[in-house]
């Protein structure tokens, strides 16, 4: 054991510094502390236990009992061992970590908006009401389609919606059809939305460019298919220039096309899947419009879609009536139906209509414009240094490969982990599948010249060092508050909570 | 444009890098016929202090300042004012999912301590790190008893939220799940035992419930349980209102709970983004949708926490996940932490007895004014309750309204043999004054001419 370690009484490995080794909320714990105030009740107390019965709760769960100033210690202790856009680049390819707007969580937080109730009368939600119309408005305009639903709760969940639209329409026409095509490089959420829709998922293997093969596609589009589920650009950042071609294709054989938007970064302000013949596609609002990922939630996943769609949508949709006033229509009955209580992640609308607000045309072209910069200025600087796979353009984000640092055994998720020591997130790893030991880099609008340079030069530093010292990147991170940790002890036996010692 | 960090100059000379004569080259991929070539027809750039203002508009035209007996899935409570001090802190607020563990670290230990709240609130052994909300956590538990038990139909409570079971059928409706409905008893606004009996068959794979229940009353588990497990199916308890974890007894025999923790310190927000988590027995924790944060050490023997039993997820296992949810709730699930710690052990108690309290004391006094009277009896309820009016729902709501009251929920839009009867809901929020005032308008039954 180094002398800089000391043991606390369970034998538990702790480090000198209080700020790195915070316990759990559970062991900090002592009876009798406090950290809220009841005002005085103002009505006759009651017996709970006569009151409930049976149904009365006789032993308290074991939450902790602090103090509040040990509350916000624990919690921004544990926010100093995170990674976030606020410190750094952060280039997780297919994550889009741009930059969140503050002003977007002053507004979401506004009295009137953050307090109402979502059954309270539509007379006294106008407001409210103005603000999803304002923003279903843009994004209609943003994607080029004719409709659009805000309530999926994320990306997942709009790709689900998006596909029962797809069924409904075809169970419209007289056969719901059996199968979705979704090409190798897909995001794995693709065939679980298809699947969970009760579809089979037939894989379309991409071409030697990457892309969506013509003939390929043409052999397996059939009677029997519902949908292509295409990402435009790819999860490569490459856009698909036979796109009008792919959409002919599947609209010969009444089959449609659904696009996963998670891409659209790369899009808004320069072209729009409305007008190059999708037919249905899905928003993230966490990544193209700036709200928070908040560590992995919540997100947003609005599914737009042409008119012969529309009818489909789920239920409610936002109507105005004669004399202007909103409201929600619930009478819909060629619906798929709910897919979420109430009317989606509204405090996430909020804080994208704030972002195109900031922006406005002009703002919303160039950020488009510098996003697909900085990932070219990065490909330029790198691919001297790592496996380009594919040499198409590039759009928003630039995929290399390890196959050069793979020679020296070192992997993708070896150069990630170093790539912590030098001050940056790494960028996501080994996906694209069709990429083997993918690095997928998206360095979004957000970043400066200064910023860039840096990442290149500890992505340029590290690919010395895997020729020089490879063990120093196949042992990274070297700089963090842990080490790597053992993802097998945890997956064999699981400890998935703190349990109070009897 | 305020969020882009570069001169004009730095373009010019990161293009002049890449060998792109003007920014359009990088799109010449696009086809020329599929370029837009005009702005966008959204509103122009704004200030700051102009998108404040759109909002601040926005928020008073929504009319603030009303009392609420608003309930029904949907609940205010005081929010701790530390919850936003702490989530707003960009290290929380502008991190991603926590792949990275080594730099995720904050995250994954708040995750590991909401999983273990979670689990000791609602008596079950393990959580996830969060679902959507209540309606779709619901679905997927369905699910869920479909994959552990091998059977393909579902028992639903009609006194499980109407939008829940709506969410429910549009799920059910593609993964060949027949669902049958069982209604509730006319005097108690409990489900009905003898039917849910009769209903559920060797071919149940789960009994869905809700309690309290959607009328707020508190369903009997232990003898919807026994029922349920007669016939070897799953029984799922789904909770809308988790303050009541604190005073009502957990649904220990359930297998599965599916919670909405929006209660737990999480703003209205016209209905979203709210919190769901599934909690279960540990024999299904492998058949559980959603991301879990497990402990384990690292190279150094040192505590950590990591992302685990990733296999049941769409990224790896693609259309044979357990579920297609990527992106979960995970800083609600954080504020919810944040809540529970501040009320703790005791205070989480305490809290409930107000809700109990003020819901007594709301439905004593509403009921008692003439014309009214408590639609349901004879079983415990929490902070909602159900009254029949022998006016019209829509005759006295616009009294409550002139009087800056916004009244219960009218449930003939839901269960049309409930004419004139309303939902309400008396948090810790409401005061005695507002409550006496709703009786008074409620009272003032205009003459007949």
């Amino acid at each position: 054991m180094a002398s800089s370690e000391v043991l606390i009484p369970s034998n538990k490995k702790v480090r000198p510094h209080p700020t790195q080794n915070e316990a759990l909320l559970f062991e900090k714990s002592s009876p009798g502390k406090r950290a809220y105030k009841l005002p005085p009740l103002d009505v006759p107390a009651v017996n709970a236990a006569a009151l409930l019965g049976a149904a009365h709760r006789k032993t308290p769960g074991e939450l902790p009992e602090l103090s509040e100033i040990e509350i916000i210690r624990h919690f921004t202790r544990l926010s100093t061992w995170n990674y976030a856009i606020d410190l750094g680049m952060y280039p997780l390819g297919s994550c889009t970590m741009k930059y969140n707007p503050r002003v977007n969580e002053l507004v979401a937080r506004i009295e009137g908006l953050a307090e109402a109730h979502p059954y309270r009368p539509d007379s006294l939600a106008q407001g409210i009401l103005e603000v999803i119309d304002l923003l279903q408005r843009c994004l209609i305009e943003i994607t080029g389609m004719d409709a659009i639903t805000l309530q999926p709760a994320a990306g997942a969940h709009g790709e689900f919606t998006g596909i029962l639209l797809v069924r409904a329409w075809h169970e419209s026409q007289g056969n719901p059809r059996k199968k979705i095509l979704i090409p190798d490089s897909a995001h794995g959420t693709n065939p679980a939305s298809a699947a969970i829709c009760g579809y089979t998922v037939e894989t379309l293997k991409s071409n030697a460019e990457g892309g969506i093969d013509l003939d390929a596609l043409t052999r397996q589009v059939d009677e029997e298919t519902a949908a292509l589920m295409l990402t435009n650009p790819s999860t490569i950042g490459v856009f698909e220039s036979q796109i009008a071609k792919i959409a002919e294709i599947l609209h010969a054989k009444g089959a449609l096309l659904y696009m996963d938007g998670a891409n659209m970064n790369a899009l808004v302000g320069k072209a729009r899947p409305g007008d190059f013949g999708v037919d249905v596609m899905h928003l993230n609002l966490h990544k193209t419009f700036s709200t928070p990922h908040g560590g992995g939630g919540p997100g947003s996943g609005p599914v737009a879609c042409k008119a012969f769609l529309e009818p489909f949508l789920p239920t409610p949709v936002l109507v105005q009536n004669e004399n202007g006033a909103k409201g929600w229509n619930y009478d819909r009955p060629q619906s798929i139906g709910r897919v979420r209580a109430f009317y989606g992640n509204v405090g996430m609308f909020i804080r994208a209509l704030a972002y195109i607000l900031a922006n406005g045309p002009d703002g919303l072209r160039q950020t488009t414009e510098d996003a697909v910069l900085n990932a070219n200025y990065i490909r330029a600087k790198l691919e001297d240094f790592y496996d380009l796979p594919y040499r198409t353009p590039s759009m928003h984000e630039v995929v290399f490969s390890d196959k050069r640092q793979a020679v020296k055994g070192v992997k993708t998720g070896d150069i990630a982990k170093r790539l912590i020591d030098y001050g940056f997130h790494p960028y996501t790893v080994s996906f694209p599948m069709i990429v083997h030991g993918a690095l997928m880099i998206e360095p979004t609008e957000s970043e400066s010249l200064e910023e860039l340079d840096l990442f290149i030069d500890a992505m340029q530093a590290i690919a010395r060092e895997v020729d020089e010292t490879p063990e120093l990147v196949k042992t990274a991170p070297h700089s963090t508050r842990v080490s790597r940790l053992d993802e097998v002890q945890a997956a064999r036996k699981p400890i998935l909570r703190w349990r109070p010692t009897k | 444009m305020r969020y882009l960090p570069k001169s004009p100059i730095e373009r010019e000379q990161m293009l002049a890098e890449i060998g792109a004569p003007t920014i359009d080259d990088l799109f010449a991929v696009i086809p020329a016929e599929h370029r837009l070539n005009r702005d966008l027809d959204v509103p122009r750039q704004h200030a700051e202090s102009e998108i404040i203002d759109y909002f601040r508009a926005a928020g008073k035209k929504n009319s603030t300042g009303f009392a609420s007996f608003l309930g029904a899935g949907a609940y205010r409570h005081y929010r701790p004012v530390i919850i936003d001090s702490l989530v707003q802190r960009g290290e929380f607020l502008t991190s991603y999912t926590p792949y990275q563990a080594e730099i995720t670290q904050g995250t994954l230990q708040a995750i590991f301590e909401f999983q273990t709240m979670i689990a000791e609130l609602t008596g079950m052994d393990v959580a996830n790190a969060s679902m959507y909300d209540g309606s779709t956590g619901a679905a997927e538990a369905v699910m869920m008893a479909v994959r552990v038990t091998g059977r393909h139909k579902a028992v639903v409570a009609a006194t499980v939220h109407p939008e829940y079971r709506e969410v429910l059928a549009t799920y059910a409706k593609h993964q060949g799940l027949p669902t049958s409905l069982v209604g509730y008893e006319l005097k108690t606004g409990r489900i009905d035992l003898t039917a849910l009996e009769a209903s559920v068959t060797q071919e149940t794979a789960a009994v869905l419930v809700q309690s309290p229940n959607f009328f707020g009353v508190i369903e009997d588990i232990p003898a919807i349980a026994a029922i349920a497990h007669a016939k070897g199916a799953l029984l799922i308890v789904s909770i809308a209102e988790a303050v009541s974890l604190g005073v009502v007894r957990p649904p220990v025999e359930a297998d599965i709970v599916s919670l909405e923790a929006q209660s737990f310190g999480v703003a209205l927000s016209y209905g979203g983004p709210f919190c769901g988590v599934l909690a279960v027995k540990e024999q299904f924790v492998r058949q559980m949708p959603g991301r879990l944060v497990g402990q384990t050490v690292d190279g150094s023997g040192y505590r950590g926490f990591v992302l685990t039993l990733s296999t049941r997820e769409q990224h790896i296992r693609r259309e044979k996940a357990t579920s297609n949810i990527c992106t979960n709730q995970a800083l609600v699930a954080l504020m919810a932490t944040i809540f529970l710690s501040v009320y703790g052990k005791e205070g989480i108690g305490e809290l409930a007895e107000h809700n109990l309290a003020k819901a007594d004391y709301a439905a004593k006094t509403l009921s008692a004014q003439p014309g009214v009277k408590l639609r349901f009896t004879g079983a415990p309820r929490f902070n909602e309750f159900v009254l029949q009016t022998e006016e019209a729902p829509a005759q006295w709501s616009q009294r409550l309204l002139d009087a800056e009251i916004v009244g219960g929920i009218d449930l003939s839009r839901w269960y049309p043999e409930l004419r004139n009867c309303t939902l309400w809901c008396a948090t810790e929020i409401i005061t005695r004054e507002q409550i006496d005032a709703a009786a008074k308008a409620l009272a003032a039954v205009p003459a007949r001419a």
